[in-house]
């Protein structure tokens, strides 16, 4: 079963079919708190696509090996194990951003993302296919919240990649944007209803998507027979 | 496309959506009229702009769902909403906070749910707590009532509110004539004795019961209601049950008048937006209780909840916030009020199982 998931598929799944935000509806907590900025959202998207790509990893290489039993704490334990040392690299290379996202990284523990892959994915799989299946999933969630981050950024303070020196030190002084002028604010937008909102605008623009090329398959598909009719012609047809 | 629908006994017509709707706008004119004279042409300038921008969006959106355009502008609806958010919008408020507040009002609160009787929240007062919540130095700067000018001093003339509201250079910023309200005077007391604040502060000295202009605002939109009553466009039961808890909390925390004291019913009853609230909101008849038992236990908890956000909170008023609340609970509220029906002994829950 395992050597049957293509790389292909598995990076489609993660990215798009198979969505943690969009599709699955996983990890909302950290969605919906932390994306008032792109610097706050890239923060933890990586953070997240980190412990859910070495948390795959380990649960695919002791799969074999851990009963039924104890399956889940084992896993929670993994997953504990690197939320921790994400937690600490934060602390040790970008301080100031980790003060501001504060809770939120010791919460990746509890993102139901990480620990259903854990379940669904890396406990079936070998460990390429689990590695490349954490990293994309983790990818495809990190590109949501750097969406929504971005969207609220714009929509609600003005600006765009405003304090991004956080993440990328002093190189990244200067990389902010202002776009409406200085007065600009737009309070709904940063507070929690403001992720709501654009998570679910977001969710409908996929459906949309996807629903277009649905059609167009549908579309291409429809045999068309040769010398077929009309056959009615008369009343309403809605 | 009526909501209110009369049926068996011998109704002459059903109302139409539209021709309640229209008895609405009508009935809003006392209180505009009132507004106007007090506040000078702020709100009546608010209402246009938000007409405008509602007809609109709700046209936009109709096109863009592929419905007849003009079929659903006649139902009005987006225009009650537009009139009602700008009664409740400060006069003067920039032009840019009436636009926002009305697109949010009539494509996120009532289309993205499905339009005209799908929206859970009444979509007026959506738009006004989103704009509160994101601007509230616009959308507390009240001007000051006409009696508050000083001698010589005149509220600004049409032209000069449109430059303001507009933002156009020229003339002194809504700043040059802003006030606090009777609501807010009554909460940054701390000192004096409710009588000696009605005597001192010219919000209450110079008036007749409860706050220069605020008290005929309020007394205009009550005569609009009563005659809403009177056409029976909706029951008594929400706005009398409102009307009352308000009151009863208001004599309840009154403390003899003492400088901690929240206020007397009176000015309760006569400030703020207690009655546009209690006949123009939560009268709505898409988002608020179905049955007249719901209606009184939903009114009530909305006078309940308007107290404590208004005497314990930090926003300037609270009949939006309440109005919402009460909203989330309408559902509930309609489960366990279903009345019951004619011939049968027990009325059930909505949801229970039918045997």
């Amino acid at each position: 079963m395992a050597d049957e998931t293509s790389y292909r598929d598995i990076t489609r799944n993660g990215l798009w079919t198979n969505n943690a935000a969009l599709v699955q509806l996983l990890g909302l907590c950290p969605l919906l708190a932390v994306t008032g900025s792109v610097v706050n959202a890239l923060g933890l998207g990586l953070a997240t696509m980190l412990v859910l790509t070495g948390s795959n990893i380990v649960v695919s290489m002791i799969r074999h090996r851990v009963s039924e039993a104890v399956k889940i704490p084992a896993f929670v334990m993994i997953i504990a194990t690197f939320t921790t040392c994400t937690e600490l690299l934060m602390q040790a290379f970008t301080y100031e951003l980790y003060v501001i996202l504060g809770i939120f990284i010791p919460l990746i523990v509890t993102n139901c993302a990480i620990l259903g892959r854990a379940e669904a994915f890396a406990s079936k799989n070998p460990v390429g296919a689990s590695a490349l299946d954490g990293l994309m999933m983790g990818a495809g969630f990190g590109l949501v919240l750097l969406a929504i981050g971005a969207i609220r950024e714009i929509l609600g303070s003005g600006t765009l990649f405003a304090n991004m020196h956080l993440l990328f030190g002093p190189v990244a002084e200067n990389w902010a944007l202002q776009l409406f002028g200085n007065g600009y604010g737009f309070l709904v937008i940063i507070l929690p209803p403001g992720a709501f909102l654009v998570a679910g605008m977001l969710i409908a623009l996929k459906n949309v998507i996807d629903g277009r090329i649905e059609r167009r398959r549908m579309m291409r598909q429809l045999p068309v027979t040769k010398g077929a009719k009309r056959v009615r012609t008369t009343g309403a047809i809605s | 496309m009526a909501l209110l629908k009369i049926t068996s006994p011998h109704a002459h017509t059903a109302q139409s959506t539209a021709s309640v709707m229209r008895l609405v706008l009508l009935a809003t004119i006392p209180g505009l009229i009132a507004l106007t004279l007090f506040f000078g042409w702020g709100s009546l300038i608010n209402i246009l702009l938000a007409g405008s921008v509602a007809v609109f969006c709700e046209a936009a959106v109709m096109h863009l769902r592929k419905r007849p355009v003009m079929f659903y502008l006649g139902d009005n609806s987006a225009l009650v909403t537009a009139v009602l958010l700008g009664l409740a919008l400060p006069p003067l408020a920039p032009w840019w906070v009436v636009v926002i507040g009305t697109s949010f009002a009539i494509l996120i609160a009532k289309h993205l749910y499905g339009g005209l009787g799908y929206n859970p929240f009444n979509p007026a007062m959506v738009g006004y707590v989103v704009l509160l919540i994101s601007f509230p130095v616009q959308m507390t700067a009240w001007p000051a009532p006409l009696p508050l000018y000083a001698e010589g001093v005149s509220p600004p003339e049409f032209l000069a509110s449109l430059q303001i509201v507009f933002g156009l250079p020229g003339v002194e910023t809504v700043d040059a004539f802003t006030a606090a309200t009777p609501l807010d005077t009554l909460r940054q007391n701390s000192g004096l004795l409710i009588a000696q604040l009605y005597e001192q502060d010219p919000l209450f000295s110079l008036a007749r019961w409860a706050g220069a202009g605020w008290e005929w605002v309020n007394l205009g939109f009550l005569l609009g209601g009563c005659f809403l009553l009177y056409r029976r466009v909706f029951t008594w039961h929400g706005p009398v049950a409102m009307l009352a808890s308000l009151s009863l909390c208001a004599a309840l925390f009154y403390d003899g008048g003492s400088s901690a004291s929240h206020g007397s019913p009176l000015m309760h009853l006569l400030s703020g937006g207690t009655m546009l609230g209690a006949f123009f909101i939560l009268t709505d008849p898409v988002s608020s209780a179905t049955s007249n038992r719901g209606r009184l236990i939903f009114g009530a908890l909305i006078g309940v909840l308007i107290f404590i956000i208004r005497s314990w909170g930090s926003y300037p008023d609270a009949v939006a916030f309440a109005v919402l609340l009460m909203n989330f609970a309408a559902p509930l509220i309609d489960n366990y009020t279903l009345p019951r029906t004619y011939g049968h002994k027990k009325s059930r829950r909505a949801t229970e199982k039918k045997e």
